[in-house]
Parts: C-alpha cells; structure tokens; sequence
C-alpha cells in the first residue's frame, strides 16, 4: 500500500501521533522495567542531556556581554546571515516543489515511478561529504556542462536542496495517499477549476504535512555541513555557521565555538518545539 | 485501488497541466540527483577497474573501512537495545517525565552535526572536558579514540531504531501481553516469543536506516576524532574521502562509490522489507 521510504523514520517525527497516553492501558511497573527505565535516563542523559547543556554553558561562559560578542563579530554575523537566508530559500523552494513531486508520485502514473520513489531517497542514505562530492562532479570547476558553483552562495542553496530533497516529499505523500477524492470530483462537478480545487480543497488538508515537512528541511539546512564543505570551497562568501564553528574548534576556540553552536542549537529546539505543538493541534483537530 | 484512484483522478486536471507537472517534477529530481550521480558514475568507470580496486585497497582505505566497520557495529547495537527498550517504555508503561523523554530523543535529527561533536568534546574531551579529565587521567580516552566516534555515532542516529518500533509496538496493544502475563509466562518469554515476533519487520527496518546513516556520518566523526590520518587510526571511510579531496590525491571517487553502492543497497533492503509489515 503506501511506498517505502528511509526517510519514514525522520518524517515520523512529523506525522501526528494517535492519542494520549491516558487512553491506551499500561502495564504495571515491575523491578525488570524500573531497571531499564533507570538504565535509558542515565544513558540520554550522558548522551544528549550533559553535552548540549555543556555547549550551552560554555556558550554563555563569559556571560550574556561575551556571547553576544561572540556571536555578533563579523565572520560570525556573515555565516549566520548566509545560513538563515539559505536554509529559508530552501524551506521555501521545499515546500513547493516537495508538494509538486509528491502530486505527482501520489496522482500521476507513469514509466519510471517506482525509480524515482528509490531516487528520492538516496540523498538521505548517502553520506553528506559524498553528496558534496556528487554535485561538485557536475556543478564544479570541472563540470562538463559548463556550470561551476564552487564557491558560491548558490552553490550552497544547491547542496541544501540535494539533502533537504525527501523531507517535504515525505510528509506530503501518506496525506495525499490517505485524502479521499470524491471531495474534490464533487467540486469539480460544482464547475471548479483544478486550481481553485487544490487551493480550496486539497491544500488545507496538506498544510499541516507541508508545515512540518518544511519545519524539518529548514532544521537540516540550518545545521548542514558535510555536503555544504565541498562546494563553498572554503570561501568566505560561502561559509555557514556549522563551517564557522568548525573553525572555531579547530583554532581551540571553544567558547566561541560553542556561542555559535548555542545559536544553532536554539534554533533547532525552536522547531521541534514548533513540530510538537504542530502535532497536538492536529491531532486534536481528527 | 490505486488505479482507480488515478484514473478518477485525471478527470479533475488537464492532460497539459498532466503533463507539466510530470515535467517539472522530473527536470528537478534529475538535475539535483540523478545527472550528479550519473556523472560521478562514468568519471570513476572511466579511471578504470584497476584504479578502482588500487584505490579501495589500499592500506589506508582497507583500514578506514574496518574503522567504519567497527564503529557503525557498535552503534547500530547500542542504538537498537536502546532503541527497542526504550520503546517498549514508551508504549507500555507510564512514567513522569515520559513526554520529555520522547522529545529528546528527536532532538538529534535537528541538531547540526558540528553541534553534537563539539557538545560530546566539551564533556568528554581529555584536556578540559567535565568528565573527559578524570577518564584521561584514569587512562580511558574518549575523544579522539573509537569510543568518542561511536558516541557521535549513536547521538546522530538516536531516534532511527526507536520510531520504527514504537508505533507497530502501540498498533498491536496489550492483549497478547496481559494474556501471557495471566498464563504465567516470564518477562524473558513474553519479549521472545511476543515482542519479537511483533516488531520483527520494523526491527530490521530500523537497523537498516542505523547502519546507513552510521556508514555516512561525517561532521560529528571529524569533530570527535580529531581525523588523525596516516596511522589511520581514527579515520573512517567519510574522513578518507574528505581528505583525498582536500589533498587533491586520486581515490575519493572510488572510496565514494563503495559508499554509494552501500546507500543504494541499504535503500533497496529497506523497500523490500517495507511491504512485509503491512502482510
């Protein structure tokens, strides 16, 4: 029935979780569960919990004056500014083109459907470096069609969209899978055009899967770094944030690595807060 | 079904509007994936079959692709007792805090990977990390050894294992569970001959995405690993390529293409696996 996708993992987190917790039965707690229950805590917190509050507490080491130094100085303020009109013209372009293809592999039928099902998700199984390397073979210094993105802004907007590619896709398609058509043959028989039906009919039935979809690509596109160090070339004009605190790292600055990574980090938080109040309301809503 | 939904559905839109679309849809998947890999494919068939075998046996690509190996083992288990407990938590159990719990373990897919190396080198790093000082100091490193790259490892692929199991475990209730229970049987015989059963397709699902995303990892690794080269210690198949690149040396098609021909492999497992959950 629905088709199978590796980014199902990454788009469950998307997808509107059945009820509450209060509704299914449970089973008691016995000393086996209590004892993994313990286990699992220690584990995310040594893990996840103590490292990131280590960042941000290294962050604001120097105090609220420090970060903000930190965080403002010129290269610093130039990557930032590179990665969020980046990564929101790629949100942007997902949204749109994500919702086209997934039409298209939902509704249309035709020779090669079943390859382009598998081609969208290679960018999600491949290793971003390799992805960097795949687009430079072809939109590099030695590109045989005479396109040579190294080094440039567009080259950056480029690699986002290769490895943001399945997230809008994704979401949209089980949607789309699952959305009944007589509602739309019905306004079609009404004399509405096809525009007016999709805008009126089927987009808002879409729109929460299109938000959360955009959500998680504007995430990834914000923290990208593999596929992005290839073709920015090391250039200035072309540095994102995660580039940036790379460097910091690697010149053993640590607090200011970490200020950049504070941002970051925030930003991250901020959408999957979003992504989480998203689900509630639709899931209360059917 | 499907068909019939197609067809039905035609009648709302143009054939020209059809078509377009169809157009459209397809110019962008091409030009961004399809053409890229097509060309990266022929550049390393051209080099030749023995520049390919040259390249990929090397001692140091031989001993970057064992690190990979080793590392992605590891994590891949580590993530799947995690992922499989955890879920089982999840599903089955209530707990303060469990909605926290649950949005923490998301929180990977969000975070840059520079991010989670350079957190994992603040606490465990050997020279000021919070805890990274003592275990210097006792003699276990972390940082910059294959410890700290299998921590990376399991942080960015955290959630994989976990959400693949979750729903199938929440599908399929507790009836068969309780019955057991009543029936006397052990909480060791209840997860092999009921849980096991149940998530079976689900589990290998979400094994497949782990080693996938393990193989791939690069931002964290070369964070954590401090990407020592030469020995070849801490450098895996990711870093190789990425330092055949910068050193202009010839090899990093060819170490790439064995790492695409993984993707694609994993990707295929995956969508024969998939159809089995819904039979």
């Amino acid at each position: 029935m629905t088709t199978a996708t590796p980014t199902a993992t990454v788009t469950a987190a998307a997808a509107p979780r059945r009820g509450g917790s209060g509704a299914t039965p449970t089973l008691p707690f016995g000393a086996g569960s209590a004892v993994g229950l313990g286990a699992s805590v220690v584990w995310l917190s040594l893990l996840v919990l103590v490292p990131l509050a280590a960042v941000v507490s290294t962050g604001t080491s120097q105090g609220w004056a420090g970060f903000w130094h930190d965080v403002t100085s010129p290269a610093s303020l130039a990557a930032l500014r590179l990665t969020v009109s980046a990564s929101i013209a790629v949100s942007l372009i997902n949204a749109v083109m994500g919702t086209l293809i997934a039409w298209v592999l939902v509704r249309d039928n035709f020779p090669g459907r079943r390859f382009v099902e598998v081609v969208i998700d290679i960018p999600f199984a491949l290793p971003t470096i390799v992805a960097g390397l795949i687009l430079l073979a072809l939109y590099g210094p030695t590109s045989p069609v005479g396109i040579n993105l190294l080094g440039t802004q567009r080259g950056v907007v480029f690699a986002l969209l290769f490895v943001t590619l399945p997230f809008v896709v994704r979401t949209v398609e089980p949607v789309l899978i699952a959305l009944d058509t007589d509602v739309e043959q019905a306004a079609a028989s009404l004399g509405a055009g096809p525009l007016t039906t999709f805008r009126r009919i089927v987009l808002p039935v879409l729109l929460p899967a299109i938000a959360s979809g955009t959500a998680l690509a504007f995430a990834r596109a914000m923290g990208e770094y593999g596929s992005v160090l290839l073709i920015s070339g090391g250039i200035y004009r072309a540095r994102v944030s995660s580039m940036y605190a790379f460097q910091q790292i690697e010149n053993f600055d640590y607090a200011g690595a970490a200020a950049t990574a504070t941002v970051l980090l925030f930003v991250a938080l901020v959408v999957m807060v979003g992504l989480d109040v998203l689900q509630r309301s639709v899931a209360r809503r059917g | 079904m499907c068909s019939s939904v197609r067809s039905r559905a035609v009648v709302s839109v143009s054939r020209r509007a059809k078509y377009g679309l169809r157009a459209i849809a397809l110019t962008y998947v091409f030009v961004l994936v399809v053409i890229p890999m097509g060309v990266i494919t022929t550049r390393t068939l051209r080099q030749g079959l023995g520049a390919f075998w040259d390249a990929i046996s090397s001692p140091q690509a031989v001993s970057a692709f064992r690190l990979t190996a080793t590392v992605t083992v590891w994590a891949v288990v580590l993530n799947t007792i995690f992922g499989v407990g955890v879920a089982i938590l999840l599903t089955r159990y209530r707990f303060p805090g469990k909605r926290l719990m649950s949005a923490l373990i998301d929180i990977p897919i969000a975070i840059s990977p520079i991010v989670v190396g350079l957190a994992l080198v603040l606490v465990y790093g050997p020279y000021n990390g919070w805890f990274g000082k003592s275990l210097h100091s006792a003699g276990f490193e972390v940082i910059y050894a294959v410890p700290g790259m299998v921590l990376a490892t399991v942080f960015v692929s955290l959630p994989l294992v976990l959400r693949e199991v979750a729903p199938v475990l929440e599908e399929e209730g507790l009836d068969q569970e309780q019955a057991a229970r009543v029936l006397g049987a052990s909480a060791w015989q209840r997860f092999r001959r009921i849980t096991i059963p149940t998530i079976k397709w689900a589990l290998s699902y979400g094994i497949v995405l782990s080693i996938a995303r393990s193989i791939g990892e690069f931002g964290a690794i070369k964070v954590v690993s401090g990407d020592i080269s030469g020995t070849g210690q801490t450098q895996t198949a990711t870093l190789l390529v990425d330092e055949r690149i910068e050193q202009l040396e010839p090899g990093a098609y060819q170490v790439s293409m064995v790492l695409i021909a993984v993707a694609v492999l994993a990707i295929i497992l995956v969508s024969l696996i998939r159809p089995k959950e819904h039979s």
